[in-house]
C-alpha cells in the first residue's frame, strides 16, 4: 500500500469561522468560570462574538461560529449531550433565529444593542420552554421568569454595548 | 468614545420594551408555591375545603373525638387531636401546596392545595 495524503481545501471563510469560533469558545469558558447565583443566569460573553460576526460577516457565518462554539465549549466543559448542552443549544438556536429576523431592522435606528437584547430574550425564552417541557415539568419553573428576564435584559444590553464598541473601534478594512 | 453614543434611537425603544417585559413578568415571582386552600378529609372523604384567606377554626368529629384545625391567612395546622402520638399536631403549620398532616387514629387529614401542584404530598 502506498501512503496517501488527504489534503483538505481550506477556504478563507473556513479560516475566519475557525478563528472566530475559537474566540467565542474562549469567552464561553470564561463565562463558565464566573460564579452565578442561579443556574442559567450567565453573562453570555460569547454572544459578543456572535453579534460582531453577524454585523460584520453576515448571518451564515454567525450561525457557524455559534453552533461550533456550543459544541466545542460543551466538549471542553464536559457537558456534551448533558442537559446543559441541550439548553445551551436550544438557547443558541432560538437567538440565532431571532437574529436572522432582527438583522433586517433598519440599521440606522437599531444597532447591536437592540439585536443583543432581542437575542438574549429569545435565548432565555427557548431555554425556559425546553426546561419546562423536559427537565422541570412543572409551571413553578415560570416563577423564575422575572429573574431570567431581568438577567437577559441586563446582560443583553451589556453585551450589545461591548459589541457596538468593538465594531465602532474596528472599522471595516478594505480587504476584510 | 462615550457609551451612550453607541446606542441608536431604536435601541432605547428595545431597552424600554425589554424593561416592560421584565416588569410584566414580575407577578410570576410569587407564584407556584402559593397556598390557596386547606382540604380537610375525614375517613378519606372530603369534609371541608377552607379558603386560606381568612382565619377560621374547624372542628372535625372522628371516631376518637374532635380534631381541631386552625386556619390563618396562608397557612393551616392541626391544633389538637385525640390521637395517642400527636404526630399531626407536632407537624405544626402547613403553608406550602402539597403539605399534609395526617391524624390517622382519628381518620382526619389536612392538606394544603394551591393553583399549581408542586408535589403530590409533603410530610416530614
Amino acid at each position: 500500500m502506498t501512503a496517501s495524503v488527504i489534503e483538505l481545501k481550506v477556504t478563507e471563510e473556513d479560516r475566519r469561522v475557525a478563528w472566530l469560533a475559537a474566540a467565542a469558545v474562549a469567552l464561553a469558558l470564561a463565562d463558565a468560570a464566573i460564579p452565578s447565583p442561579l443556574p442559567g443566569v450567565k453573562p453570555g460573553l460569547a454572544n459578543i462574538v456572535t453579534l460582531v460576526v453577524l454585523m460584520r460577516f453576515g448571518w451564515g457565518t454567525a450561525v457557524w461560529v455559534s453552533v461550533l462554539r456550543v459544541f466545542a465549549a460543551a466538549l471542553l466543559l464536559g457537558h456534551f449531550l448533558a442537559p446543559g448542552f441541550f439548553l445551551s443549544l436550544t438557547g443558541t438556536v432560538c437567538s440565532l433565529a431571532t437574529l436572522g429576523l432582527a438583522r433586517h431592522l433598519p440599521a440606522r435606528w437599531f444597532g447591536a444593542v437592540s439585536l443583543s437584547i432581542l437575542a438574549a430574550f429569545a435565548h432565555i425564552g427557548g431555554q425556559l420552554l425546553l426546561a419546562r417541557l423536559w427537565l422541570v415539568p412543572h409551571d413553578g419553573l415560570f416563577a423564575l421568569t422575572p429573574l431570567f428576564a431581568g438577567a437577559a435584559l441586563f446582560f443583553g444590553t451589556l453585551n450589545g454595548l461591548i459589541a457596538a464598541k468593538l465594531l465602532a473601534e474596528n472599522p471595516v478594512k478594505a480587504a476584510a | 468614545m462615550s457609551w451612550r453614543s453607541l446606542l441608536r434611537p431604536g435601541d432605547w425603544l428595545v431597552l424600554a420594551a425589554g424593561a416592560m417585559a421584565v416588569g410584566l413578568s414580575l407577578p410570576l415571582l410569587g407564584q407556584g408555591g402559593y397556598a390557596e386552600k386547606a382540604v380537610i378529609r375525614k375517613d378519606g372523604q372530603l369534609f371541608a375545603e377552607v379558603d386560606l384567606r381568612a382565619a377560621r377554626r374547624v372542628e372535625v368529629p372522628g371516631p376518637l373525638g374532635t380534631t381541631l384545625v386552625a386556619v390563618e391567612p396562608g397557612r393551616a395546622r392541626v391544633v389538637s387531636d385525640p390521637g395517642p402520638r400527636q404526630y399531626c399536631v407536632r407537624q405544626g403549620w402547613l403553608a406550602r401546596p402539597g403539605e399534609i398532616a395526617i391524624c390517622a387514629p382519628n381518620r382526619v387529614s389536612v392538606q394544603i392545595t394551591g393553583r399549581t401542584r408542586a408535589y403530590d404530598s409533603l410530610s416530614y
